[in-house]
């Protein structure tokens, strides 16, 4: 095990590094599709609920793999299309297909964490707001969306953690991430246990780094709320 | 209409046994959920440490690189073991089996933590009242505990049933011929890759919709007891 580690440590921290990639890259654009999304899905319009609430059902309905089967096998079959648009050079190419598949997949997900998020912001403070004379987009900008973000963020990190780990399906569609990785030293050195061990402590460390990383954040985030308790301690105690 | 070009029937089979591994799945992941549930919640520090060992690891590793382990890795792992013993023996497991134990093993960990805040929900005077009334430990969590316990658990059930069900398609990694390698075959058989994944999407949609129509079922018969009704 320690030979099989010092052969192909170099390998699998290649593989990590593209594993974080999709991550990063699929959370940033699903991070920005969460939120219209979201406010579409609150939106008393019928044509922006509906639209928004069928992306959403899709995503979240369907395993992951078919997504990914659909958009990447499946542009195929638009080939023609696709050419004549000058976009089948990018659907032709697993990575391309990985992201739009993977942020097209958290978005949804996001989206229901950040609607989850707008329910709750108290509606005293949207009523405030009001009452200070400001705009609808500006009680969204100023009042009502950094209070449900910073009240998502808990719920946002499961999320990444799920993202982290739904990215060792883009393997299928031969990208060498960490499981990509694990795979072909797996069936070259006819070391399965070993490979997939390794690879499956990788995740692991990655996974606990990035919850610590985000508990720090968290507290950040609600930074405000600490002091108000201490305040409060030091006036009760003695 | 649509034109499944006659690879309708392989659908319906692969249909079939996704609902299979998934049932099957689905129990034992109930079972070992509630066992693991129970150990946490004992009295035995030993047994709860390691309960929580074993859900802390599951929720860390992907599915596909636990599946792969379980497939690839514990028949070699079991080879490589063996002839350090000096026997020589050839061991594989079937992508049936290799699916159903893995998807059991992370599911169950899963459930576990929903038994677990279920078992916390149920107030505590109910486990005085059974305790009053003289029943024994175990009289009391079956007649008392266990079917109130469920109520509170099926809500996250169903959660971890319809997660679990998209999960099977992941099996399809290993040929077992179920929804997804089935529609994987049609696609490539007749060059209709788009067609037929979405048919298998819209499959898996229709799946889901009947499982919320069963779980809002099961959750009104849950409560059926209870004054105010649905949780």
């Amino acid at each position: 095990m320690l030979a099989f580690l010092a052969d192909h440590l170099g390998a699998f921290a290649n593989g990590a590094l593209i594993t974080l990639q999709y991550t990063a890259a699929s959370c940033l654009f699903g991070a920005i599709l969460a939120v219209p999304i979201a406010l579409m899905r609150l939106s008393r319009r019928a044509e922006a609920f509906w639209p928004a609430t069928a992306y959403v059902f899709f995503f979240r309905g369907t395993p992951l793999l078919a997504q990914i089967f659909l958009i990447y096998y499946g542009s195929g079959q638009f080939r023609q299309g696709l050419e004549s648009l000058g976009l089948w050079s990018l659907f032709r190419e697993p990575w391309f297909c990985a992201v739009l598949t993977l942020s097209l997949n958290t978005g949804a997900y996001s989206s229901e964490i950040v609607r989850g998020a707008l329910l709750a912001v108290p509606h005293g403070e949207v009523e405030a707001a009001m009452a200070l004379g400001l705009s609808p987009l500006q009680r969204l900008r100023l009042v009502v969306l950094p209070r449900a973000l910073a009240a998502a963020w808990p719920a946002y990190t499961n999320e990444i953690v799920y993202q982290i780990q739904a990215t060792s399906l883009v393997s299928i569609i031969t990208v060498m991430d960490i499981t990509g990785v694990a795979r072909v030293i797996a069936s070259r050195n006819f070391a399965f246990y070993e490979a997939f061990a390794t690879a499956a402590a990788f995740y692991l460390a990655i996974v606990y780094l990035v919850i610590l990383v985000a508990k720090r954040i968290e507290k950040r985030l609600h930074a405000h709320l600490d002091e108000v308790e201490s305040v409060g301690k030091r006036i009760g105690g003695p | 209409m649509l034109d499944l070009k006659g690879y309708g029937w392989l659908l319906w089979d692969g249909v079939q046994l996704t609902v299979m591994v998934s049932v099957v799945s689905m129990v034992g992941a109930s079972v070992v959920g509630m066992v693991a549930a129970l150990a946490r919640l004992g009295r035995c520090g030993a047994l709860s440490l390691l309960v929580e060992a074993y859900t802390t690891v599951v929720r860390g590793i992907p599915e596909l690189v636990l599946l792969l382990l379980v497939y690839y890795g514990a028949p070699t792992l079991v080879q490589d073991l063996a002839a350090t013993f000096g026997h020589k023996v050839v061991v594989s497991i079937n992508p049936f089996a290799a699916g159903i134990a893995t998807i059991t093993f992370i599911y169950g960990a899963f459930a576990s933590e929903v038994f677990r805040a279920a078992y916390l929900n149920v107030p505590a005077g109910q486990h005085e009242a059974a305790a009053v009334l003289g029943l024994s430990r175990l009289a009391a969590l079956r007649l008392v505990i266990l079917p109130q316990l469920f109520r509170y658990a099926l809500p996250g059930l169903g959660n971890v049933w319809m997660v679990l069900v998209k999960a099977t398609a992941l099996i399809s990694v290993i040929q077992l011929p179920e929804l997804m390698r089935n529609a994987d075959v049609a696609a490539r058989a007749t060059r209709m890759p788009f067609t037929f994944f979405l048919v298998a999407c819209l499959i898996y949609l229709a799946i889901t919709l009947a499982s919320m129509w069963g779980q809002a079922r099961a959750e009104g018969w849950a409560s059926r007891g209870v004054v105010g009704g649905r949780l």
